[in-house]
């Protein structure tokens, strides 16, 4: 236990108070006596590896479950628990990963959701009096959005912005904000930032969720870490690195979790992946590069610059309209995931949930989903002795936390869904791995395992590509990367290059670079 | 290999969690053949398997295309056109032989254009598999309509009545045939790659297309079978009574078939099912009609038996899935 008891009496310029709140679920403690307390319009980080406790403790405060013990203080107030009602009309909002929002309703309808205003003795909306609110509402949040406009046409962070001003509309306090900043790119997280600089100044509390300690240290007064569902410290934001507040999420010393960079395949290194030209219907134009056998490239940009479309296009899942491709010296031509499998290429899907796993099935079966058909059946029947070998083989491989291929897959933890997904992939034996985003919302642990994964790949021969918003992992595991904007590349960068500075330069197009990038020195580049 | 249900439950809780729709059975079974000597009887018990042998059939297919994710309303339809079809061609033919070969592989033929046609408009023209199939829920009964003028088609062919009413070992033809497609559709949605594809789009279409499933062939594949199943039925459907009417024959079968996937435990949403619940589901709705007759209940309130029976069926389901 990390805090002795009695606790000291509520001070008073305190808006939320939590004493030694408990929870389990069928017998497993996933919070144990957590306490800590915010001010009145302040900003509160709250960080913590995956099965930390952070949602539980989120849950527990906005009235989804109850907790088993504790107290908590709201505005002076003492609750045992909270109700879903109860938490709105005390003005505790949380703003989810996934939003709320009614796609088919106007901007103004979703505002007023639940406490529409009535005129004519309550028997007809006031049509006029919402939409005054409203707009004076996302004007207080610098939102431009008008509101009539239908909710399902915004983008992700004019939805975000309409969930806030829900939330006002409601006088909201307290603002739980979970990992509000991952749906967003840097230039709309600038601009979440400064709504929430605003809302602290309007005397508006915000809880902070978020894995990105950088942006903890940005914006948060105070933060709070939980690890294992306990309480483990909260201390001032200024003057804890980012660093430091990594090390007590994780409880040790991290040691460096990027395995040493592969250097670059010699010039003479067969030519695996060759783009020429290649458009797409959508989004990617006129990209032209080449990989070579046993390099690890990179591909960074901003959310919405082409990449996962053009991995997706090289997969089969979407067409090229236009330009070559080369695999392994023949072009080829693609249409479907089943003839990008045949020809040696495997793709990791950004969305784990949606295209990754099938959630419901069972580890092993989630391990030889695509390799099912060809490897695993006789006569069209499937060898289940095989089958269960195999997905022991690979829970052993990638230390996969299961106690068998037999568990559920949505029962594992992220880490270990994303390396089962890797398995799945794995066991066709590609010679080209893309991969989309392959540490999003992993912990730390796992997160390493994968890059050390990737690069022993690499060295036996594989050709990996590495699309990633995680700049870090970029830098860390790429010796040769891509910049993609609006669907081009905007520059290729090599070894001591790639640095934040000059990706973001690439990324956004603000201030062009003189180019790093000489195609004669890449390997395998064609004129 | 049987995903694990849940950890943390105890054996037996996991036991009876698994195995409901059987448990069920068994428990509806004792009751009613303690509750009334006719019912008991063995010739009654194997009526109840004839009489629910072609809406049976009907819903092994059903599982197919529900645990694909889909819904296929025009099982019944297709039934009457396909019986109607085998009739009239077998009235073309001289020789009594090929006639009644003919009337096998006639129904057969137009089940399984029925069932592609059905699975062309929800792949290819990407129609939702309930509209699709309302569709031609309406198309196939009036082509039968049309084909019969409205009544009924017969044939005198003789040894067409007999196979369909042939009795092997003590067991209807119809019964066998239901019990052999069980067997056989049982294996092919458990132990092949196609079966195991069947439930993963069920489960999650996305994350199967990603994994090189080719999911639109597998998707038609399983109108076919449903399709080939409205077939068969119709084969034995016309053959008990050597005729069948374009107005009645199969009607209301998709309801029955969709009902006993659903007390069978397949999950309206996709991914989970089987064959084996899909049998117990049948047999429960078979008994149920049977025992209301057996016990003079009025015959226009079944209807309202069976419908309380799915309710809680899903019901049932809902609330597992919720815990």
């Amino acid at each position: 236990m990390e805090r002795a008891l009695p606790l000291p009496p509520c001070e008073n310029d305190s808006l939320l108070e939590i004493r030694n709140l408990s929870k389990s679920y069928s017998g497993v403690r996933v919070l144990s006596n957590v306490s800590f307390s915010l001010k009145k319009g302040t900003v509160m980080g709250l960080i913590g590896e995956n099965g930390a406790g952070k949602s539980t403790l989120i849950k527990c405060l906005n009235g989804v479950v109850s907790p088993d013990e504790g107290t908590i203080l709201f505005d002076g107030k003492a609750y045992t628990q909270m109700t879903i009602q109860k938490a709105l009309s005390l003005g505790i909002v949380t703003i989810p990963q996934e939003f709320t929002l009614a796609e088919h309703l106007s901007v103004r309808d979703n505002i007023f959701l639940g406490c529409e205003s009535k005129k004519a003795g309550g028997l007809f909306l006031d049509h006029g009096k919402m939409r005054n609110t409203a707009r004076e509402l996302l004007e207080r949040l610098g939102c431009s959005v008008s509101p009539d406009v239908i909710a399902g046409e915004l983008n992700v962070a004019q939805k975000q912005m309409v969930e806030i001003a829900r939330g006002l509309n409601r006088r909201c306090r307290l603002f739980i904000m979970d990992e509000p900043s991952t749906v967003l790119n840097s230039a709309e997280t600038e601009k979440l930032f400064q709504v929430i600089a605003r809302l602290r100044e309007q005397g508006v509390s915000v809880i902070y969720v978020s894995h990105k300690l950088r942006e903890i240290s940005a914006i948060c007064d105070a933060f709070t870490v939980l690890r294992d569902g306990k309480y483990i410290t909260a201390r001032e934001t200024a003057g804890t690195a980012p660093r430091e507040m990594a090390n007590l999420m994780v409880g040790r010393e991290l040691k460096d979790i990027y395995p040493p960079k592969i250097p670059l395949p010699p010039p003479d290194a067969e030519c695996i992946l060759s783009l020429q030209d290649v458009s797409e219907e959508t989004l990617v134009k006129n990209v032209t590069f080449s990989l070579a056998k046993g390099e690890i490239l990179g591909i960074a940009g901003l959310g919405g610059a082409g990449r996962t479309e053009l991995a997706e296009g090289i997969y089969g899942i979407r067409r090229f309209v236009s330009g070559k491709v080369f695999f392994k010296g023949k072009e080829i031509r693609i249409t479907s995931p089943e003839e990008a499998v045949k020809a040696g290429i495997a793709y990791i899907p950004e969305d784990r949930q949606k295209s990754g796993t099938v959630g419901e099935f069972p580890l092993a079966w989630n391990i030889t989903l695509v390799s099912l058909a060809e490897k695993y059946c006789r006569m069209g029947f499937i060898g289940e002795k095989k089958e269960e070998s195999a997905a022991e083989k690979y829970i052993a491989k990638f230390s996969i936390k299961a106690p068998s291929g037999r568990i559920r897959m949505n029962e594992l933890s992220g880490g270990n869904q994303q390396k089962g997904v890797l398995a799945k992939s794995l066991d066709t034996a590609p010679s080209l791995f893309i991969f989309d985003e392959p540490t999003r919302g992993i912990d730390i642990n796992s997160r390493s395992e994968i890059y050390f994964f990737i690069r022993s790949l690499a060295e036996k021969g594989t050709a990996c590509i590495v699309i990633s918003s995680d700049l870090e992992e970029i830098i860390g595991l790429c010796p040769r990367t891509l910049v993609m904007r609006e669907g081009r590349i905007a520059g290729v960068l090599e070894n001591d290059h790639i640095n934040e500075k000059e990706i973001m330069y690439l990324a956004t197009g603000i201030q062009q670079q003189e180019n790093s990038w000489n195609p004669s020195q890449t390997p395998n580049a064609r004129p | 290999m049987e995903p694990l249900t849940d950890a943390k439950r105890p054996a037996l809780k996991n036991f009876l969690a698994r195995n409901r729709p059987f448990i069920a059975l068994v428990v509806l079974l004792t009751a009613c053949a303690i509750s009334n000597e006719y019912f008991r009887s063995p010739q009654n018990l194997v009526n109840i398997t004839r009489q629910v042998a072609c809406s049976g059939i009907a819903a092994l297919g059903m599982t197919f295309v529900i645990i694909a994710g889909g819904i296929d309303l025009s099982v019944g339809s297709l039934l009457a056109v396909a019986g109607v079809g085998g009739v009239l061609c077998m009235n073309e033919i001289g020789s009594p032989y090929l006639a009644v070969g003919a009337a096998f592989l006639v129904p057969l033929l137009i089940g399984l254009a029925g069932g592609a046609f059905n699975g062309f408009l929800v792949t290819v023209g990407k129609i939702p598999s309930f509209i699709a199939t309302l569709g031609t829920l309406s198309i196939y009964r009036s082509l039968s309509l049309y084909f019969a003028n409205a009544g009924t088609v017969s044939s005198s062919n003789e040894i067409f009545r007999e196979v369909g009413n042939c009795v092997l070992l003590g067991i209807p033809l119809p019964t066998w045939v239901f019990l052999a497609l069980a067997a056989v559709f049982g294996i092919i949605l458990k132990h092949t790659a196609f079966g195991r594809h069947v439930c993963a789009i069920g489960s999650n279409e996305n994350a199967s297309r990603y994994a090189a499933i080719r999911v639109r062939m597998v998707t038609f594949g399983t109108y076919v079978i449903a399709g080939f199943c409205s077939g068969v039925a119709a084969f034995l459907f016309s053959s008990r009574l050597n005729s069948i009417s374009s107005t009645n024959a199969g009607l209301s079968y998709e309801l029955d078939a969709i009902a006993a996937a659903i007390i069978g435990g397949t999950s309206m949403s996709g991914g989970k099912g089987s064959i084996a619940g899909t049998v117990a589901g049948v047999l429960i709705l078979g008994i149920i009609s049977n025992a209301l007759v057996m016990w003079n209940a009025p015959v226009n309130l079944q209807g309202l038996v069976k419908g309380a029976v799915i309710i809680v069926a899903v019901l049932i389901q809902t609330r597992r899935t919720k815990n």
